[in-house]
């Protein structure tokens, strides 16, 4: 407080301080011993990174993002966009970011619904359901995730072979090489299945944005618009004349062939991020259930609601509150804790950036994309959820 | 007074600042090689890995097998006493981003030669010291006998090796498909083939005939005929000391020159009263050789004593397993195993 | 027991059949729990194996007698069997200046300059000093690998959390703005992206002559990492002060680093420290990351001792030890902070 005073008697000239002077009195006290302690940061981060710059020079490593353009001769064991060896680290960098975002996309909608199940299943009066529920998460809580993903990992692997394992409903094989499901594709049509959800998607969202815009939003109106944009879209499908296609998986060679495969290491890691970040939503959601006090219950009951629309109308609003901003951290963390897809063999991006440092010895760089990677995906995930943090908070006050 | 401290406070941390960058400068002012770290640290850090007869620590912790008796050869070499050498494994993902990193002084750890590896990463290699080819291991029941067959087989391969790189060339060559499963961790790597969660491993044959051993039945698994690639395996060491890579090379051709002359640890000492000026110079009794190479004039000479020659070395470690020399025969005998001349 | 009895038996039977839905619940709840528990049961003990050696055990029941044989290399992996006394040592040190810190008895000067005297003890211990021959760092492994690492990087981030906490909150911009990308930067990242900066960026980044192992530098990493954790915690309860204090001791004539050290940091840390212990069980189940780059924590010398071929494959024996060795400090600890939450709620400004 007192430097600034020292400094606006220094200062002359208007009352107001222009530019200079508001990043001036944005920077504060002890002006040059803090220019000295950046000073001394950056001269060690400079001396770090000629040192790995002088180390890599020795051993003969270009420096450079050049590598990403070169081929990698290796095979990514599942990946959701067409990856062969031959082509580009890039490209693997990429599928590896794809697994990463896939896994960890599921695991938050997974854990959200399991962790409100859990945490409400927790409230519950009944005492037997109640203390299953508290052991549950004591012990997912405090044994290390990694530890967790090991046993995932083995029961997966504990399961039959493929030319063992019996089909449930004829279809389901529950393999030690992964789950085996039908797979619903569509033939014949303009578009697959995959671009026909997103159209109709962005077809629902175009006509709830017109709505809100033109001020006639409601419920009704919202469940109309998807119901139209859904419509529209089936019954382009049908005229076009697309057959939906199942697939059922069938034991070929040595292998189940056709269906949908979720391998060991993929359900393995979903499994263990879930059942971890469940039990962590759910003390969120009885933390935020448990905050909105008795009081409200009776009040509402007094009012003539029934259970339901008192968590609808009252609960839920006041405890989304709190829930929203701890579920999003809860969320950054599951991103975050994918990368030890590493150690079970999943390929993610860390494991790819980790196969591309090893067979390129660019391990910088790939360090640098890898953090990069993840540093985008916290904060394009925590500005959404900050949006709907606002919302959330929003309808809590205006109502 | 507040300026005052200020300045003072400033004056301590420059001064702070200005002592620790001129030690990191002068660090890398000595960016020395590696022996200059060897010879202080007073031990050779190596890098193995965990296959039966090729390393694996016995019960009592202490280290063998035939990469690790390299490993004590270079000892001999640079402490003349085959003790002064840490071995530590590591997994083949981790071992060559360690190597680079100087926690390892060498990889004796089956690494394969390769032309990316010596000029894009930036490591040298010393002499071959094991002939080998990627082989497959099957389970025997899925009626495989060749790796033609396993068209839409589901392969385990160890990441951070050549096995995942050259899999992924043999099925593009064939124009066949297959489902890759890459592990890290060796213990996991086997237990995938046991418990089925792949149909085949892949890796250098060596490494996979050591492997079958640790199968809890060996038996219901057969080594497929095929060689998938060259993999000649030889010491790994990071760029940037030459010295240090000459004492591996010799240190490897002085054990192979050894068995050409026929000297083994049981008669290296007969050899002393030898008339061939070669052996002469070669075991120190002409010491003015190994004198102005810089190294001791009984180096050569203790390295056969105390480990033997490349054949002893061999029949000690793998000769059990049920190796047979093949390619890693003297080229005498019609193999691949050919030193230098040592003048 | 005529009282308490009636009454037990009334709350078991309007928990478990109060109502017809909850009866339904209690059901399934049983009906879910005989499905699980009699085979695990039965694998746990019945089917078990208790001696013997490998051969013995069968696939049906757990192979207890693999336990017996291998726990000293799962709580101490590969460290010399003549110095076992060491490490032990170690976990004892550990566990007796843990104890000393959840006492808030013990709160006071004393105990902060022990922490650093106890870690470089350990430090000592497991480095071999004064009696034996050095153990370098990559024959330590198992249990007090995963304390010392735990209780070294959390004491040694600590302080550097203040800091940043308190820049962080200051009027200095260009601290401010430096600590909140360091704290976003690290929060932002996986801990796994931390260790392998570790493991292959540090050892190029630094000096030969500084060349460390990979065990120390994993603890600098994590240390600086952790910080940033800590850091937020302790700035919410540097927030939770009111300015009133801050400015009541200016008042007083008292200096920047006078006011934070008397009046605003020991009110802050009683806020904080039930957000820290709960920082701390994460951290502690953190250090099994510690596998990735191969350093033979609890978890991973678990595993190791499952890879050896004398006793292939039995990994779910291994880790259910782990488990419970892990489950038994963590709940603990969060019982702990729950007490302590209570008692500091409940006792006021004074400890």
């Amino acid at each position: 407080m007192s430097d600034r005073r020292v400094f606006r008697a220094v200062v002359p000239g208007p009352p107001r301080p222009g530019t200079f002077g508001k990043i001036r009195a944005w920077w504060g006290g002890w002006p040059l011993g803090q220019l000295a302690f950046l000073a001394v940061l950056a001269l060690f981060g400079w001396l770090f990174v000629s040192n790995v710059l002088e180390t890599m020079a020795r051993i003969g490593i270009l420096p450079g993002f050049g590598f990403l353009s070169s081929s990698a001769n290796f095979e990514i064991g599942e990946s959701a966009i067409a990856f062969r060896a031959g082509d580009t680290y890039l490209r693997a960098i990429a599928a590896g970011l794809v697994n990463t975002l896939k896994v960890s996309l599921l695991g938050c909608v997974l854990a959200t619904i399991l962790g409100v199940v859990i945490g409400v299943a927790g409230l519950s009066r009944n005492l037997l359901l109640a203390g299953l529920v508290r052991w549950f998460i004591e012990i997912t809580r405090n044994t290390p995730l990694l530890l967790q993903l090991f046993f995932w990992m083995a029961l997966a692997k504990a399961l039959p072979a493929p030319r063992q394992a019996p089909a449930l409903f004829e279809t389901v094989f529950l393999t030690n090489r992964g789950v085996y499901i039908p797979s619903l594709s569509l033939e014949g049509g303009p578009f697959g299945l995959l671009a026909a959800i997103a159209l109709a998607a962005a077809l629902g969202s175009a006509l709830l944005l017109l709505l809100r815009l033109a001020g006639r939003l409601t419920r009704r109106s919202g469940t109309a618009a998807i119901t139209l944009s859904l419509t529209a879209i089936l019954l382009l499908l049908v005229l076009s004349g697309t057959r939906p296609i199942v697939q059922a998986p069938a034991l070929a060679g040595f292998n189940i062939r056709g269906g949908l495969n979720l391998s060991p290491e993929f359900a393995a890691l979903l499994t263990g991020l879930v059942v971890k970040f469940s039990a962590l939503i759910a003390e969120i959601v009885r933390a935020g259930i448990q905050s909105v006090g008795t009081g409200q219950w009776e009040a509402a009951r007094a009012l003539g609601l029934h259970d339901g629309q008192i968590i609808r109308l009252v609960v839920l609003p006041q405890a989304l509150r709190v829930i929203t901003p701890l579920t999003t951290s809860s969320y950054l963390d599951l991103t975050k804790d994918s990368s030890l897809a590493v150690a079970i063999g999943f390929p993610d991006l860390v494991s790819i950036i980790n196969t591309t440092a090893n067979t390129t010895g660019q391990s910088m760089e790939a360090l640098i994309i890898l953090i990069g990677t993840f540093l985008a995906i916290n904060l394009a995930l925590s500005a959404l959820m900050n949006l709907y943090n606002n919302r959330v908070a929003m309808r809590g006050s205006t109502r | 007074m507040i300026v005052h401290k200020t300045f003072r406070r400033a004056i301590q941390s420059a001064a702070a600042a200005a002592f620790l960058a001129t030690t990191m400068l002068s660090g890398l002012a000595h960016a020395g090689p590696t022996l200059d770290k060897i010879n202080q640290r007073g031990a050779i850090k190596v890098g193995v890995g965990t296959t039966p007869g090729f390393f694996a620590p016995s019960s009592d912790g202490k280290w063998q097998g035939f990469f690790v008796d390299f490993g004590r050869a270079l000892s001999i070499a640079v402490f003349n006493t085959p003790d002064k050498v840490e071995f530590t494994s590591s997994s083949p993902q981790q071992r060559l981003p360690a190597l680079q990193s100087g926690e390892f002084d060498i990889l004796l750890s089956g690494v394969t030669v390769t032309a990316t590896r010596a000029f894009k990463l930036g490591f040298h290699f010393g002499p071959t010291v094991f002939y080998d080819g990627q082989g497959i291991l099957v389970r025997k029941d899925l009626g495989v006998t060749k790796a033609a067959d396993l068209d839409g087989a589901t392969i385990g391969a160890q990441s951070g090796t050549t096995g995942e790189l050259n899999v992924a060339d043999f099925f593009r060559k064939t124009g066949k498909t297959f489902t890759p499963v890459t592990i890290e961790d060796t213990g996991q790597f086997i237990d995938a083939l046991e418990s089925g969660r792949v149909d085949a491993i892949t890796q250098d044959s060596s490494d996979l005939v050591g492997k079958r051993t640790q199968l809890k039945k060996p038996d219901d698994y057969v080594l497929l005929p095929e060689r998938l690639s060259k993999e000649p395996l030889a010491p790994a060491i990071a760029g940037g000391d030459d010295r240090w890579l000459e004492l591996v090379n010799w240190t490897v051709n002085a054990t192979i020159q050894a068995e050409e002359w026929g000297i083994t640890s049981a008669n290296v000492d007969e050899f002393l009263e030898s008339e061939d000026p070669a052996i002469q110079r070669f075991l120190g009794v002409d010491p003015s050789f190994a004198k102005d190479l810089g190294l001791d004039p009984k180096w050569a000479y203790n390295i056969i004593k105390t480990v033997g020659n490349y054949g002893e070395i061999y029949d000690r470690n793998l000769k059990p397993l049920g190796w047979d020399r093949g390619y890693n025969s003297l080229w005498t005998d019609g193999g691949l195993l050919y030193s230098p001349p040592f003048r | 027991m005529t009282t308490a009895s009636p009454r037990l038996l009334t709350t078991l039977r309007t928990g478990l059949f109060g109502t017809r839905g909850n009866t339904l619940i209690t059901v399934t709840t049983l009906l879910l729990l005989s499905q699980i528990l009699p085979p695990l049961f039965r694998w746990v003990v019945l089917d078990a194996t208790f001696t013997g050696d490998a051969t013995a055990c069968t696939r049906d029941g757990a192979c207890w007698a693999f336990v017996t044989a291998k726990l000293r290399f799962i709580l101490f992996a590969f460290y010399p069997s003549e110095l076992l006394w060491r490490p032990t040592l170690v976990i004892l040190l550990l566990a007796a200046i843990l104890t000393a810190s959840a006492l808030p008895r013990f709160w006071g000067r004393p105990l902060l300059i022990a922490w650093p005297l106890t870690i470089l003890a350990c430090w000592l211990l497991m480095q071999g000093a004064f009696t034996a021959a050095p153990v370098p760092s990559n024959q330590w492994g198992g249990l007090p690998v995963t304390l010392f690492v735990w209780a070294v990087c959390f004491a040694a981030a600590t302080p550097i959390a203040v800091l940043l906490a308190l820049a962080r909150r200051s009027t200095l911009g260009g601290l401010r703005t430096f600590s909140v990308l360091y704290i976003e930067l690290m929060r932002g990242t996986p801990m796994v992206g931390i260790l392998y900066v570790a493991m292959l960026i540090l050892p190029m980044a630094l000096p030969d002559a500084l060349s460390l192992d990979k065990m120390l530098r994993a603890i600098i990493m994590i240390t600086l990492f952790w910080a940033a954790y800590i850091a937020e915690v302790i700035r919410a309860g540097l927030q939770a002060i009111p300015s009133g204090q801050r400015e009541a001791a200016t008042a007083l004539g008292l200096g920047y680093w006078r006011i934070q050290q008397l009046v605003i940091l020991p009110q802050a840390f009683r806020i904080v420290i039930p957000g820290m212990v709960n920082l701390a069980i994460g951290f502690l189940l953190a250090t099994s990351l510690l596998a990735v780059i191969g350093i033979f924590d609890l978890l991973n010398a678990a595993r190791a001792s499952a890879a050896d071929p004398q006793w292939l494959g039995f990994y779910n024996e291994a880790y259910l030890v782990v488990a419970v060795v892990y489950f038994v400090i963590c709940f603990s600890a969060s019982r702990y902070s729950r007490w302590l939450e209570k008692r500091l709620a409940s006792g006021g400004k004074r400890p």
